[in-house]
């Protein structure tokens, strides 16, 4: 090892140093840890003056229910939102890394974001990886130039479509939405269909559950309605509440003072060297 | 457990596993009836029908299926009846290998011959034929060579409505409401939220043209030519086969990537 090959600085992005550690672990028998899958279903639609986005709240290690209550419509810009479905920790990193993205491009241009710039900087991002970074994402705003609904798919191919749905529970929400879905519903209409969507895909697939979120962005505002609908509440909750049977005895009451506080005054010398 | 049996058994352990990595290849008799007996046994389907939709209604059972049957991915044949009667009361749809669904006729038409020899005035219902059919498709299951269909049976017998499925694996249960394959995706959920009790036959059949509708836009070996079949008292109706209206005009659809140039 010649002392004079220069320390060349990392190029940023994803290193695969550790990949053929991993397979070698694997083929000596190491299981891999299980990915937090958000079993989903996602779903977006385009009424008339914009986009509704809607998405349940069930998170799954497996068979495991990991989080009953989590978020999958996420922030983008204040115009743009985006559901993900597939691996929890893909579609947060990769929202989280674009949303930043649009922030300083905001910044420089001193324009709204459009979202068809977070449509190819996720789409970018998700085909350099090919598929490894397994975020299934629906995109939604309303920018200067209108109304927009994209699905990403995990390998980066993307589509523009008045009605979308993703995740596990796809065919079930999409089979309300082509059995449902008009052109120029109003703002109402919207949400009701796209809360019947997200509840069939509740009711009907298993990796989906819990409760009901929506976002409905139109031009110049938006409306994030976390559990807008919670059709799974906890169905017997004991009007007792707890009670103890026996009343509870005092044996012994014994106050242990903590330690005086001693004050260190020397200063200057002691750390001189 | 005394020691001379848990090395028996240990000695038995290690005889199969040498017999599983050494002695099969190698016995000649043994590998060549093999290989004839795996010739025999179904394995992979080849001339498929997609999904059957069925429900109870006020009068009795309707189901819908359409007529095609897909080679792998070509559409080959577009005009297989995939619903037939089965005697007085019964109504047979299959989804999946035809040539096994016309194996399964022929079982049921040799066991309606028996029953009719009997003549005594009774024939086989509903839920006698969904029996046969259960046992059918379980022993076929175990023996490795399953028949490669998931069947919907349903009928009307002495004013009771029946309407059961059975699977290539033998599962079989009945409700008020059933679809195969890709219909348990996307019509299910519809029936789920729709169904009630009282349908009419106009209501019954709206509600099956619902989901046969989502069924053609979103399963890719669908086709437009559907047939749906009444199954009453009075007996077995099945339509002539016609195509449901579909919608492309959506503004998206004309014209998807105006204001958002270079996506598709």
């Amino acid at each position: 090892m010649s002392q004079s090959t220069v320390d060349v600085p990392p190029k940023g992005g994803f290193s695969f140093d550790l990949c053929k550690r991993n397979d070698m672990l694997t083929q000596k028998g190491l299981k891999a840890p299980s990915f937090l899958k958000t079993g989903t279903t996602i779903v977006g639609l385009i009424f008339k003056d914009g986009v509704i986005l809607g998405a349940d709240t069930r998170a799954t290690e497996g068979p495991i229910v990991a989080d009953k209550n989590c978020e999958k419509i996420h922030y983008m810009a204040p115009n743009i939102y985006c559901c993900g479905a597939g691996t929890a920790a893909d579609t947060e990193a990769v929202t989280d890394m674009v949303s930043s993205q649009l922030r300083l491009h905001r910044y420089q241009t001193g324009r709204d974001s459009r979202v068809i710039t977070a449509l190819t900087l996720l789409k970018k991002h998700l085909f350099s990886y090919q598929g490894h970074v397994s975020a299934a994402l629906v995109l939604g705003g309303v920018d200067i130039t209108g109304p927009h609904l994209h699905t990403i798919y995990p390998h980066g191919s993307t589509d523009t479509l008045p009605f979308a749905t993703m995740g596990s529970g796809s065919l079930a929400a999409m089979s309300v939405f082509e059995a449902k879905y008009k052109e120029g519903l109003t703002r109402d209409e919207g949400i009701k269909l796209v809360a019947e969507s997200i509840c069939s895909g509740i009711f009907n697939d298993l990796g989906s559950g819990s409760n009901v979120d929506i976002c409905v962005i139109t031009k110049g505002n938006k409306e994030y309605l976390r559990n807008y609908m919670e059709p799974n509440p906890r169905t017997y909750v004991s009007s007792k509440g707890y009670s103890f049977t026996k009343k509870t005895e005092v044996l012994l009451t014994k106050i242990t003072p903590l330690l005086e506080r001693v004050e260190i005054t020397e200063v200057g010398e002691a750390m001189e060297e | 457990m005394t020691m001379e049996l848990w090395l028996e058994q240990e000695e038995e352990a290690d005889r199969e596993t040498f017999e599983m990595t050494f002695m099969i290849p190698i016995e000649n008799g043994h590998g060549v009836k093999n290989a004839e007996a795996d010739s025999q046994r179904t394995l992979y389907p080849y001339v498929t029908g997609t999904s059957v939709v069925a429900i109870k209604y006020k009068d009795g059972i309707l189901m819908a299926s359409d007529m095609g049957g897909s080679y792998g991915s070509t559409l080959r044949y577009k005009n297989i009846e995939r619903m037939k009667a089965i005697g007085k009361h019964s109504l047979l749809g299959a989804s999946g290998e035809i040539s096994d669904f016309q194996e399964i006729l022929r079982y049921l038409d040799e066991l309606m011959l028996n029953d009719n020899m009997w003549d005594d005035g009774n024939s086989l219902g509903p839920k006698e034929v969904h029996n046969y059919l259960t046992r059918v498709m379980y022993n076929r299951r175990n023996k490795f060579n399953p028949l490669w269909n998931t069947l919907v049976l349903g009928g009307v017998k002495n004013g009771e409505k029946y309407l059961g499925m059975v699977s290539m694996i033998g599962v079989s249960f009945e409700d008020n409401h059933v679809a195969t394959g890709f219909g348990n995706h996307l019509a299910r959920p519809i029936l789920r939220d729709e169904w009630r009790e009282d349908l009419s036959f106009e209501e019954g059949v709206k509600l099956l043209e619902k989901c046969m509708r989502v069924l053609l836009y979103r399963d890719r070996s669908a086709i437009n030519k559907l047939q749906i079949a009444k199954m009453t008292e009075e007996g077995v109706t099945v339509s002539e086969p016609y195509s449901l209206k579909t919608f492309w005009d959506f503004k998206a659809f004309t014209n998807p990537t105006v204001g958002a140039e270079g996506s598709w």
